[in-house]
């Protein structure tokens, strides 16, 4: 059990900056989850951690020893990937218990941690079996009590879960969690599923291009998003982002204007905020997805209740929301703030 | 498996054609061999005084009994030991030297790595029979000439098994790597613990190739063991041939002949899908 | 393509590589050069010394009628191999490749020639037209052909092509016919349905299908029968009669070991060296393109 450090950190490969100088501080026990678009850097930024990618500049420091030239077997970590990565000629004990032959573990305390870790994973009768011979959830597992087993001071996972069929990866997901829990282990996890970010993050991060756009608790992140960025990628839908005001007011200049779907009423026309003719609608039972092009040709999401009348293709109906619902992005994507929101304090981490 | 080429005129008198076709090429391909054998199991007189007969003597045990024990210069026995000797040593020596060269050239980067590459890149080239010569010489100088390092060595440099390898080890996936360092294996117990095994199946595959190829020598072996007790079996039977115009002794040439044939002949038929599969991949 | 991850040290793989690099270095690298060193030089009579030629032996051997002899005897004998074995070949290809069920079988039976080594192919072949005890000699000789193959250079090309080609139709075979039912059967199929005869299919839809399958086949029988030949020619004939069947390797061999020519041989085996380079180019240029099955 460790803190994790990461100050300034950068990584290139060869003339290309992939990661900006990252900043992360991670407190003992805390599970971190770094989310991101493909190609945001997330995975690289996980591989220094582990080991895997030396630092360009920058450093890692888990406990409070700098390692940025100490081998992976050495920093007290141990990594789930995204493929499993379990090696296919040797059984499920064999793959569990490598790395802790390797250490030269007494044969007995071997055998003991193995089991104890396939108890947990419920691996028991699988022990005797090879990779190939499982289905997609029990290699998850197998990977996951590799990890485990080492009883390490940081759990790193790269996409532990994409690989898995969306019934699977909700049931493993609340497994990784209640585990971690359990075991205390400070967790860094890596994934580009902005669900997955929600609901398993202490704190999260959410990583653009080679830089941290924000960092915070997930309810925060989602209710005050620092970015554009960040405000378009967390949240299912996304935030509509509206190129000029329909209300008429005057946005500041090259200025665009966020707001969630479901901040969004359907009210009469006469009573709206604006109007829009809906394009289609998607009743999805527990709630309903109305998609609108406003009068001005902008297009405009809203999400409202299941028990509410779905409004019909080609109907116009009014939409409305409060001001304070309302997110003002300047043109560099940055969190610009109205007079009348400073009370809300601005949504710093 | 139904059959399946129905559609495409493959009845009756159809079918039985192609059945006739393809057994005359299989009888062309076995005629020699049956000869052969016929030959290794009569006498010599009925070999001389031609034509010799088409059915089986009953001289099997008696000729290749000769054969084994006795032979021409060698007894065959002994030369069929120094072709296993030198097929085993050239497969494993390649094998093994190659699975080496190609875990440093893929899993490291260090200076000199192209220059290495292409250097044993050039070998693919060179079949030994184009530098015959100068091998030769080197051989004699280092007093290789009638034995087995001799009979192996220069043709264990070649570059087919190291290529192979290097297309095996880039299709292992990267994590397994990652996964082992994590777990704390270092290089050469990752080389051991985790690439060798999964490379078994090419291994084996490559085995088969490598041991006919081997066995099979003739020009070289020819060249460098003067020495009968030395000769491979390949090439040992030319030597049993009388220079002048004595007769030769056919029934214990041919059952010489059959016995050369045997071991890389078993293996293909016996490892026919690792056989196919070697062939495969080395021609890649 | 690279590896993401590599392990770090500059010692180690050092130490891995050296096993090869020595090998090849001392019994292939310095055995080149000491050919293309001697072949710019003339031994004298007794050994004693050489005198530099520079590109004498060169320009000696391309005007040298037995060499240009031996280029001729070599593309003839070669090209007769290759046709000759992979033409069975394909024609027993083609024909298991229509009987899906013993296609397997068909296969176990044709493939073992594979292993059977060259010399020992043409001892066998040997024995067959034996002048004075072949059995097949003797039945031509019945016939009112009297078969000498030790005099005729024609009837001695003959015997060493088909020594040569008999041991490689296995191979080709094996390639053909997994290159044939790689075809998706649907092709052949709707081609019959449209009605098209067997061999109008053959030649306007697998024929070309099996095309670069079948010059890979070509460039690899090619420098097989360069090559690899060698056992055959020397069992069955020594080159001879009047060296009416000495290949390019033969005469390497045979001015190098047994008259002793060095400069000459070393000469021979840089243009050797260079024949096959040109060949593994080839080959190599194709392999970007190679159907895998």
């Amino acid at each position: 059990m460790a803190t994790v450090v990461l100050e300034s950190l950068r990584k290139s490969f060869g003339k290309t900056e992939v990661i900006h100088g990252v900043s992360i501080d991670v407190e003992d026990g805390e599970f971190i989850v770094i989310v991101g678009p493909s190609g945001c850097g997330k995975s690289t930024l996980l591989r220094m951690v582990a080991g895997l990618e030396t630092v360009t500049s920058g450093s890692v420091a888990i406990g409070d020893r700098v390692v940025n030239d100490v081998e992976p077997m050495d920093r007290d970590i141990s990594m789930v990937f995204q493929n499993y990565a379990l090696y296919p000629h040797m059984s499920v004990f064999d793959n569990i218990a490598y790395g802790l032959k390797i250490a030269k573990l007494p044969r007995a305390e071997i055998a003991e941690r193995v089991k104890n870790a396939a108890e947990i994973l419920q691996l028991g009768p699988y022990l005797d079996r090879k990779p190939r011979e499982l289905s997609g959830g029990q290699r998850q597992r197998v990977a996951m009590g590799r990890s485990i087993v080492r009883k390490p001071a940081v759990f790193l996972f790269d996409e532990p879960l994409s690989n898995l069929d969306a019934k699977l990866r909700v049931q493993m997901r609340l497994e990784i969690k209640s585990l971690q829990r359990r075991l205390g282990v400070t967790a860094l996890y890596v994934t580009h599923d902005q669900v997955e970010a929600m609901t398993l993050a202490d704190r999260m991060i959410v990583m653009n291009s080679g830089v941290t756009e924000q960092i915070g608790k997930p309810l925060d992140v989602y209710a005050s998003p620092k970015t554009a960025f960040v405000a378009g990628f967390i949240g299912s839908p996304p935030t509509n982002f509206l190129e000029s005001d329909p209300t008429q007011r005057v946005l500041p200049a090259s200025c665009r204007l966020g707001i969630r779907p479901e901040h969004i009423r359907v009210v009469d026309p006469e009573q709206g905020v604006c109007v829009g003719t809906v394009v289609f609608s998607e009743p999805l039972g527990a709630e309903t997805l109305v998609h609108l092009r406003l009068l001005d040709g902008q297009s405009l999401t809203l999400r409202q209740d299941g028990l509410l009348r779905v409004p019909g293709e080609n109907e116009l109906i009014g939409v409305a929301w409060n001001r304070s619902d309302e997110m003002i992005f300047s043109a560099d994507g940055k969190r610009a703030f109205r007079e009348e929101e400073d009370n809300k304090g601005s949504p710093d981490t | 498996m139904a059959d399946t080429g129905g559609m495409v005129e493959n009845r009756g008198i159809q079918r039985w054609l192609t059945h006739m076709g393809l057994m005359i090429g299989v009888a062309f391909i076995f005629f020699p061999i049956w000869l052969a054998f016929v030959a290794s199991t009569v006498e010599q007189q009925e070999i001389v005084r031609p034509p010799m007969p088409l059915l089986p003597g009953d001289q099997f045990v008696d000729n290749y009994a000769r054969a084994l024990t006795a032979g021409v210069n060698a007894p065959v026995m002994r030369m069929l030991f120094n072709s296993a000797i030198m097929a085993l040593g050239i497969a494993f020596g390649k094998i093994a030297i190659s699975l080496l060269s190609a875990f440093a050239i893929v899993y490291f980067r260090f200076p000199g790595r192209h220059l290495f590459f292409w250097l044993i890149f050039l070998t693919l080239m060179l079949p030994v029979e184009v530098r015959i010569v100068p091998t030769y010489e080197v051989v004699a100088r280092f007093g290789m000439l009638n034995s087995y390092p001799g009979l192996i060595l220069p043709l264990v440099a070649s570059a087919t098994a190291t290529f192979l390898f290097r297309q095996f080890f880039l299709t292992v996936p990267d994590e397994l790597a990652e996964a082992a360092r994590v777990d704390g294996a270092r290089p050469m117990r990752f080389f051991i613990d985790i690439l060798l095994p999964m490379s078994r199946t090419n291994i084996a595959a490559l085995f088969v190739i490598l041991f006919i190829y081997g066995w099979n020598q003739y020009l070289w072996p020819l060249l460098i063991t003067t020495d009968p007790s030395m000769n491979t079996v390949v090439m040992g039977i030319k030597q049993m041939f009388p220079s002048g115009d004595d007769t030769a002794d056919w029934p214990v040439i041919m059952a010489t002949a059959l016995l050369a044939m045997l071991p890389p002949v078993v293996i293909v038929i016996a490892m026919q899908r690792l056989f196919i599969r070697g062939l495969v991949d080395s021609e890649k | 393509m690279e590896k993401r991850v590599t392990f770090k040290g500059i010692w180690l793989p050092f130490v891995l590589v050296m096993p090869q690099i020595v090998i090849t270095a001392v019994f292939f690298f310095y055995p080149a050069g000491q050919a293309i060193w001697q072949s710019l030089f003339i031994p004298d009579p007794f050994g004693l010394s050489m005198q530099y030629v520079g590109l004498g032996n060169f320009t000696f051997l391309l005007g040298d009628p037995f060499y240009r002899a031996s280029f001729v005897t070599t593309a003839v004998f070669s090209t007769l191999v290759t046709l000759v074995s992979m033409g069975v070949a394909l024609y027993l290809a083609v024909l298991a490749d229509r009987l899906i069920k013993s296609s397997g079988t068909y296969r176990t039976l044709l493939i073992w020639p594979y292993a059977v080594a060259p010399a020992v192919a043409g001892v066998l072949w040997l024995f067959m037209f034996n002048t004075r005890v072949g059995v097949v000699a003797w039945y031509l000789g019945q016939l009112g052909y009297d078969w000498n193959h030790v005099l005729n250079d024609g009837e001695a090309m003959g015997l060493v092509v088909v020594a040569s080609a008999w041991g490689r139709i296995s191979y080709n075979f094996l390639f053909f016919l997994a290159g044939l039912q790689a075809i998706p059967r649907s092709l052949i199929e709707s081609a019959a349905i449209e009605g098209a005869r067997f061999w109008t299919r053959f030649r306007t839809i697998v024929f070309p299908l099996l095309s670069p399958m079948t010059f890979f086949l070509l460039v690899v029988n090619v420098v097989y029968a360069f090559f690899e030949t060698f056992g055959v020619i020397h069992t069955i004939t020594s080159g001879g009669p009047q060296q009416a069947t000495t290949i390019l390797v033969y005469k390497v061999f045979s001015d190098g070991f047994v008259g002793q020519d060095l400069g000459s041989s070393a000469a021979q085996s840089v243009i050797l060296l260079f024949v096959v380079s040109i060949l593994t180019i080839i080959q190599f240029k194709y392999i970007e393109r190679r159907v895998h099955y």
